[in-house]
């Protein structure tokens, strides 16, 4: 009996490691193919350990095209990652603080309007919301990928809200008597508390945003202002022959605040897709 | 004097209110709201009415033309055929990866918070360029997929993954499936929520693994299923990164998802009032699908006060 409860074990670990490798196989595959050259990549197959080490790939990806550097499309995307998660940030805390603890006229109306573009996908305005930032004369700059998110996400609002019941109310009151008013119970009290959700918040926008291609496709042309992202993808440019070592390399490196992130974090990332529904 | 403690008193009354206190701080998402929610679904409302192009300097209304154009389009009908047939065979897939695999990390061991770890990394990374253009490479003509069936076949692979109509989808599909680490995640935190005394219960009325599994775990997760379901309904409807690197559409339109066919019309032939009017009717038919979902939830879906 008890030999038999073992041997389940082990093959249930077994089973369970081997389809957790299958499943993290394209990602390794990719690694290695930084490390190899294009005969490699194209003829090698599945073996993940390059045959000859190459360590051109990196410099050569790196130089980029058009004379811009992956230096410009790293920072590009460190800026506008770093801008729209602190705007996600600031402006959702503000709001999910007014729709859970603050009794207003209209709370219930602005509520369901959250729950509504919530449900909403970007998509569908995608086009209209292109139409008015160029008439504003703001395609081709950052504005229209940082400014929106500087006005709350209906995501983390609703994610923040939810946190926020937790936080007992007896505290409101305890605050009101000591001659706190309601915007020092925000700064002094909620928002201290707040910290594991904006931990949370700040990982998951900063993922999508790291992540984004539609945003960039849609409004930045100039090489000068591109996301690492969208510069990768002119790499697989069907009127040139495709560099696959290069391409792979700066994919790679492409991911690497991603992994160092959920290495470090991963405990909140778990409880804040546990708590609250991640998409994708 | 008492008059202006009066007056500051009065002043410090109002900043205080709840009112201005509730405006003050939800102003952000309001002013949001109106300017990229609202004002941008009016705005492409009334342009769904008329033929604006890109850079046109007279826009003509057009009554319901643009509709009716949709219904004689048959690129558009087959986005609408393809991106079902996408959601209807990807999400269910995806869905029963999440559940199956949350339930078999359930296990009290250490190593299944490395697992999920290991599991979430497609989840994690998937949505990337990298990973479109991994895949696109994989699945190529020359791609490793080919070459792994010519190693272990010995004969010249014959599956053109991209090539042939009726398989460009599967490779999409797959990837989607793949992905399912957020879902599983979700599902993990509800199987925590399960009381263990209900299993007890069951074993102790001779329920086999199976029949706990069906009888007690799905409908105390059905709400969870709901969410889920909703959730990567409308992503999978909005498909659009994916589609637009690694095929491009091709071949035939085969893979020629609703939302890239909305971005060609708006950005590659500059048919505004066009692609606005597709956006509306993606709009009304995904209403109408989670509309049915949830509509159909209330046969399946359990909730304690039921019970």
């Amino acid at each position: 009996m008890k030999t038999k409860k073992i041997i389940l074990k082990i093959f249930y670990h077994a089973f369970v490691l081997a389809f957790g490798f299958c499943m993290i196989y394209p990602v390794l595959w990719m690694i290695s193919g930084a490390f190899k050259d294009n005969q490699q990549i194209l003829n090698g197959g599945l073996k993940l350990i390059p045959k000859t080490v190459v360590t051109t790939n990196f410099a050569t990806g790196w130089k980029g095209f058009g004379g811009i550097t992956f230096t410009t499309f790293f920072k590009n995307s460190i800026i506008l990652t770093t801008l729209a998660t602190a705007g996600t940030l600031i402006s959702s805390a503000f709001v999910s603080y007014a729709l859970s603890r603050i009794r207003f006229k209209g709370r219930g109306f602005w509520f369901s309007c959250m729950l509504m573009t919530m449900m909403l996908p970007g998509q569908i305005i995608m086009i209209p919301s292109f139409l008015i930032w160029h008439k504003l004369k703001l395609v081709g700059t950052f504005v229209p990928l940082v400014l929106p998110y500087f006005f709350g996400q209906a995501f983390f609002i609703y994610q923040m809200m939810q946190f926020m019941k937790g936080i007992p109310k007896e505290l409101d009151e305890a605050a009101k008597i000591d001659g706190c008013s309601k915007y020092g119970l925000f700064f002094k009290i909620i928002l201290p508390l707040l910290k594991p959700s904006i931990i949370t918040t700040i990982i998951i926008q900063f993922y999508w945003k790291w992540d984004d291609y539609m945003g960039p496709l849609l409004y930045i042309h100039s090489p000068r202002l591109m996301p690492v992202s969208l510069a990768i993808k002119q790499f697989a440019d069907p009127s040139s022959i495709t560099d696959y070592g290069s391409m792979f390399a700066m994919s790679s490196l492409s991911l690497i605040p991603v992994f160092l992130i959920f290495l470090f974090f991963n405990r909140y990332l778990v409880q804040g897709i546990g708590t609250s529904g991640l998409k994708g | 004097m008492t008059d202006q403690r009066k007056n500051g008193n009065r002043i410090r009354k109002i900043i205080n209110n709840d009112n201005t206190v509730g405006y003050v701080f939800a102003m952000p998402f309001i002013l949001g709201f109106l300017g990229f929610s609202l004002i941008p679904m009016i705005t492409s409302f009334v342009y769904s009415f008329t033929d604006m192009t890109f850079g046109a300097k007279e826009i003509n209304f057009i009554g319901l033309e643009n509709f009716k154009e949709l219904l004689h389009d048959s690129i558009f009908l087959k986005s609408l055929r393809v991106t079902f047939k996408y959601v209807i065979i990807s999400v269910p897939l995806k869905l029963s990866f999440a559940l199956l695999v949350a339930f078999l990390l359930t296990r009290k061991s250490k190593m299944v918070t490395l697992y999920r770890s290991l599991y979430y990394i497609p989840s994690l990374v998937g949505g990337s360029v990298a990973v479109a253009l991994v895949w696109k490479q994989i699945f190529a003509r020359k791609g490793l997929f080919n070459v792994v069936w010519k190693q272990i076949f010995g004969a010249e692979a014959a599956v053109n993954w991209f090539g042939d109509e009726r398989l460009a989808m599967y490779p999409l599909i797959l990837m989607s499936v793949w992905q399912f680490g957020s879902s599983m995640i979700i599902f993990a935190a509800g199987l925590k929520e399960i009381p263990e005394s209900y299993y007890e219960a069951a074993m102790i009325d001779g329920a086999n693994g199976f029949q706990r599994f069906l009888r007690i775990t799905l409908p105390c997760l059905s709400p969870i299923i709901l969410y889920n379901l909703i959730m990567q309904t409308i992503s999978a409807f909005m498909v659009f990164t994916q589609a637009q690197i690694i095929t491009e559409g091709k071949p035939n339109n085969a893979t020629m998802m609703y939302a890239l066919y909305v971005y060609n019309n708006a950005i590659k032939y500059s048919k505004m009032g066009y692609a606005c009017a597709m956006s509306w009717v993606m709009l009304v038919i995904m209403s109408i699908v989670t509309f049915f979902i949830f509509k159909s939830s209330r046969k399946w879906v359990f909730s304690e006060a039921d019970s």
